[in-house]
């Protein structure tokens, strides 16, 4: 075997010329990440943290540990995705007439696809996913998910698809075909390179994550929930996340199926979705929209969850309308299946077609303005605080119905025939993601961060926050509106047309003013650290909350509960208040909880291997991954000792030490 | 405070302003389809604005009445339902929605893209008979065809056609999704190898109006632009008879080299081309050693698809630089003009034409 082919077999398709040495942005970005990450690596052994990483992060199985590692994932690609924004918003901004912009197509291509793909598979997913793992159990009285262990490895395999994502910045390059990779453009034919093949590996292994997670989740909401709490008993949130759920299990398959056998068409030369040999690349369209506009309510139902919490504690009031909320819910779960159609109503169908899933579109408007109104006349006669999570809570319903209104505009048909693909669209779906799910996600953050870590955001740096985010949205996305009506389409990276540069320049405003929400956001996790002494909540019950979670200990001990609660209502916290509840101080007893792993960290890094190896063409190393991944799975199964006893006496160490807490805070 | 209302009622109609000021043109467009379309997009705001603009405003109302410092306000900690709201809150959305449905209904059937027109413009109706344009529209990396099927030549990067006249364009493309899109003159449609979509318009004004692609399409996609001209029928005579004048000729031999990646083309013209170009083109055969799909899909559905009736071989799908990634495709079999026995043809062995 000649020494080329031992290369090739070693290291497939990858040489020094996919380091993008040539790519000054790229270049300084390497440069600052790998600072970054040594002194991150020097400072962990300097404070002796690896061991206390591994133990009680990594290898841990606590659903709130898992959750807040989601959120802190989402919010560590937020970063990233944002700057991909700012880098679109900057090159259009100046790429007119001569001026070329500092990105070329062949880089800013792939900004608007890692931008597009990076911001929902790894932002919105894991806060949304993050919060549900956090808050779902709490509120329903159970001590853990159904599925501890698989709670670890779905959130190691989402983490491992987004490093990938991450690679590809560095180590050859991400696809060029938009964040949905429509063939026949991503086929082998119009992208020979790794792009694609990323984008299909880390989305295939972070959806394995979704789907377990999906799972997971629906298993606990069905069984785990304290006794009395009956589904028309259960938090709105949870709802929405039981909703939510089944929707990803519904669709996250689909994803899967269809992005294998684009993947059997770019590995092995099938022609699923290739323009010869019968082919077919809409049959992909279909399908990936099939699942794509299910996971916008997978992404918005949890947030409509968190406006509904939100809305009740801060107005001190019973959610209007529980009932119908909830009956709004399921509706818009299922109809959520009749609409994908409309993403391609430029596709050429018949008529008859486009108007059915015109109507079906049009259709869920009536339940989501049911619950708009719900929000609205649970705010009617209520004593509304106007703590953080509430003004995030009105700027959404604000911002949330202009999107909406724009979103049934484009569900007609002959009106988006005109305005598909256009900057209004863009505008349209930002506004509907920001302003209604990523506001939804703030809201939820700054309304259980106290739950989690035991002391409340700071206000100031919240509102500053909450100010850039919403005038630099209506900055950033009305000129996009604009210039969808003048017919710009999207995904440009030059124009002619000189009298379109301002309204970009308008945007790129915008995108900075949101940049200095980001910015205020940091400060405010840094400030808020630095004063927690001050804004600790010794209660467990800083806003007055009405559901289960805000009964236990802020932040919970780690078996959430000492005693499982029962359940008389639907804000069963606040009806126990209501009604002299008496915490428990004796009578404790030994606590069965499920024992930390590392198998799930092991088994999601064997298949990032396998997923980096399969992308460059390194068959060996895939071939070895794959079967390392095999055993690794084998041999966890024959781990016997996957619980343990926390002992009675440490319970009432526990419980006595939130005893004196408690009363304190009544001194 | 006179002064401040003014204020207040001039930063109110700033974004009319704004917007009156550039050119919308998809509100605003000459041609009858595009202003059908645009006319739609302000009624069906209009509608629901009925419904946004009472919610956003007790949203501000409700927020501002009962703030927690406001005492003076009912406050009502367990009142949660309302039969009478309730129905409200779910009517008044369907309502809305049962107007909208009915005008979505309506405007999907008469505006279809497919449908020949039925008038030229709000006044006048289609006169029986009346002459009709076609146009056969071909997206290529990264740039347009436009074939003129009834006066035999083809332009690239450039689209003429006489204003009031009924236009059918034809649209497929050669390699990956585009969307065929003149504001102007009506709603965009994709352009999408191995299939044909259709679209029906009329230009009312003569101008000279923008057309580009509106769907990704790779690294040129952003000047993958041509001008759309609307004259008036004395005029496009003209221009068709200087395109004529102008020589060159259109045949599949120079369609496979146009059909190359290329950006920035300049407008082309091509004074004759080959009238079966748009129909391989569809089809996918231009390169005449491969199989048509037409002829494969009756093959196929005769039931005569099945066992050896396909040969298989591999060739370059786009012989170029940096291009030598070898796709199977399937020979040719059926009678061509190169091929009168229908004798497969092994791709070494062609030199296609």
């Amino acid at each position: 075997m000649n020494h080329l082919d031992m290369q090739s077999l070693i290291l497939g398709r990858l040489t020094w010329d996919a380091i993008p040495f040539h790519e000054p942005i790229l270049l300084a970005t390497f440069i600052g990440v790998a600072l970054g990450g040594v002194a991150l690596l020097v400072a962990l052994t300097y404070f002796r943290l690896w061991g206390p990483l591994w133990r009680d992060w990594i290898t841990s199985i606590d659903h709130k540990k898992i959750g807040i590692m989601y959120i802190v994932l989402g919010l560590v690609m937020l970063l990233r995705g944002f700057s991909d924004a700012i880098m679109m918003r900057a090159q259009q901004a100046i790429a007119f007439g001569d001026a070329v912009g500092f990105l070329p197509p062949h880089h800013y291509d792939q900004v608007f696809t890692a931008h597009g793909v990076i911001m929902i598979f790894f932002v919105a997913m894991p806060l949304v996913t993050g919060l549900m793992n956090f808050v779902v159990p709490l509120q329903i009285g159970a001590r853990d998910v159904s599925f501890p262990f698989l709670n670890n490895f779905s959130f190691w395999m989402t983490a491992f698809g987004a490093g990938l994502v991450m690679m590809s910045l560095f180590v050859g390059e991400f696809a060029r075909t938009g964040w949905l990779a429509y063939p026949p453009l991503s086929g082998i034919a119009f992208s020979p390179d790794v792009g694609v093949d990323y984008y299909i590996w880390s989305l295939q292994i972070a959806g394995v994550g979704t789907l377990l997670s999906g799972v997971n989740l629906i298993a606990t909401i069905v069984k785990m929930r304290a006794p009395g709490m009956t589904l028309m008993k259960m938090p709105v949130f949870t709802w929405t996340a039981l909703c939510t759920n089944v929707l990803i299990v519904a669709a996250f398959p689909v994803l899967t199926a269809v992005l294998a056998l684009l993947s059997l068409d770019r590995y092995v030369g099938t022609n699923f979705f290739t323009n010869d040999l019968g082919g077919n690349a809409m049959m992909y369209v279909n399908l990936i929209w099939i699942w794509g506009h299910p996971e916008v309510y997978i992404l918005v139902l949890p947030a409509f969850g968190i406006f509904s919490e939100v809305v009740a504690t801060f107005c001190g009031k019973r959610l209007f309308g529980y009932a119908s909320m909830v009956y709004a819910t399921v509706v818009i779960t299922i109809l959520s299946y009749l609409v994908w159609l409309h993403h391609f109503f430029t596709m050429g169908s018949g008529a008859s077609v486009n108007s059915f899933f015109g109507i079906t579109t049009m259709i869920i408007s009536i339940p989501t303005g049911a619950k708009i109104f719900n929000w609205l006349f649970t705010m009617y006669r209520g004593r509304i605080r106007f703590e953080l999570p509430m003004l995030w809570t009105v700027g959404f319903m604000i911002t949330f119905v202009i999107g909406g209104m724009t979103g049934v505009l484009l569900a007609v048909p002959p009106a988006d025939f005109v305005l598909h693909n256009s900057l209004f669209l863009i505008a349209h779906f930002h506004n509907v993601i920001i302003g209604g799910v990523l506001f939804g996600l703030l809201a939820g953050i700054t309304y259980w961060f106290p739950k989690a870590f035991g002391y409340k955001l700071d206000p100031f740096w919240g509102k500053c926050s909450f100010w850039f985010w919403q005038i630099g949205f209506f900055f950033a996305f009305m000129p996009l509106y604009v210039l969808g009506l003048m017919g710009v389409t999207r995904r440009l990276s030059h124009f002619d047309d000189p009298s379109l540069q301002i309204w970009f320049q308008i945007a790129a405003f915008g995108a900075a003013l949101i940049a200095l929400g980001i910015l205020s956001f940091i400060i405010q996790l840094v400030v808020s650290f630095v004063r927690r002494e001050s804004l600790r909540d010794t209660t467990g019950d800083p806003w007055n909350g009405r559901t289960l979670e805000w009964s236990t200990a802020s932040p919970p001990p780690a078996y959430n509960f000492a005693f499982t609660p029962l359940v008389h209502d639907n804000d069963a916290w606040h009806d126990m208040k209501a009604n002299g509840y008496v915490r428990p101080l004796d009578g404790f007893i030994p606590i069965h909880m499920p024992k930390n792993t590392g198998a799930g960290f092991v088994i999601a890094a064997l298949s990032a291997v396998c997923g980096f190896a399969l992308i460059w063409h390194m068959w060996l190393l895939a071939g070895a991954g794959f079967a390392a991944l095999l055993a690794a799975v084998i041999v966890h199964t024959f781990n016997y000792q996957r619980d343990f006893h926390i002992p009675a006496d440490e319970v009432v160490r526990t419980e006595g030490e939130r005893t004196r807490l408690l009363l304190a805070g009544h001194v | 405070m006179p002064p401040l209302k003014n204020l207040r009622r001039r930063l109110l109609l700033l974004p009319a302003a704004l917007l009156a000021g550039c050119n919308t043109v998809v509100l605003n467009p000459p041609g009858d389809v595009a202003a059908q379309q645009g006319h739609l997009i302000v009624v069906a705001t209009v509608l629901m604005l009925l419904i946004i603009v009472p919610v956003i405003a007790l949203t501000g109302l409700f927020a501002w009445r009962y703030r927690q410092s406001n005492r003076d306000e009912t406050y009502a900690p367990d009142w949660d339902h309302s039969t009478q709201l309730e129905l409200v809150i779910w009517a008044a959305p369907l309502l809305i929605i049962i107007a909208l449905g009915a005008v979505t209904w309506i405007s999907t059937h008469t505006l279809d893209p497919y449908r020949p027109l039925q008038r030229l413009d709000a006044a006048r109706a289609v006169p029986a008979g009346a002459e009709t344009l076609t146009v056969e529209v071909v997206a290529l990396d990264w740039k347009w065809l436009f074939i003129y099927p009834g006066q035999g030549i083809a332009t690239v990067n450039e689209l003429a056609a006489p204003v009031d006249m009924p236009i059918t364009f034809k649209i497929t493309a050669s390699s990956v999704m585009n969307s065929f899109y003149i504001p102007a003159l009506a709603g965009q449609i994709y352009a999408m190898p191995g299939m044909e979509t259709k679209l029906h318009a009329v230009m009312n004004r003569p101008g000279v109006y923008e057309g580009f692609s509106s769907n990704y399409s790779g690294a040129g996609f952003s000047d993958m632009r041509f001008r759309f001209h609307g004259m008036s029928a004395a005029d496009f005579e003209r221009w068709v008879q200087s395109v004529k004048a102008g020589g060159g000729a259109l045949g599949r031999a120079a369609y496979l080299q146009l059909e190359k990646p290329s950006e920035r083309v300049p407008v082309k013209h091509y004074a004759s081309v080959a009238p079966d170009l748009y129909d391989a083109v569809l089809n996918r055969c231009v390169d005449s050693s491969k199989m048509c799909m037409d002829q494969m899909m009756a093959i196929d559905a005769g039931g005569l698809g099945s066992a050896n009736a396909y040969r298989v071989a591999t060739k370059a799908w786009r012989s170029g630089p940096g291009d030598s990634l070898a796709r199977p495709y399937v020979e040719a079999m059926a009678c061509t003009a190169d091929n009168p026995e229908g004798k497969p043809v092994s791709a070494a062995v062609r030199a296609t034409q």
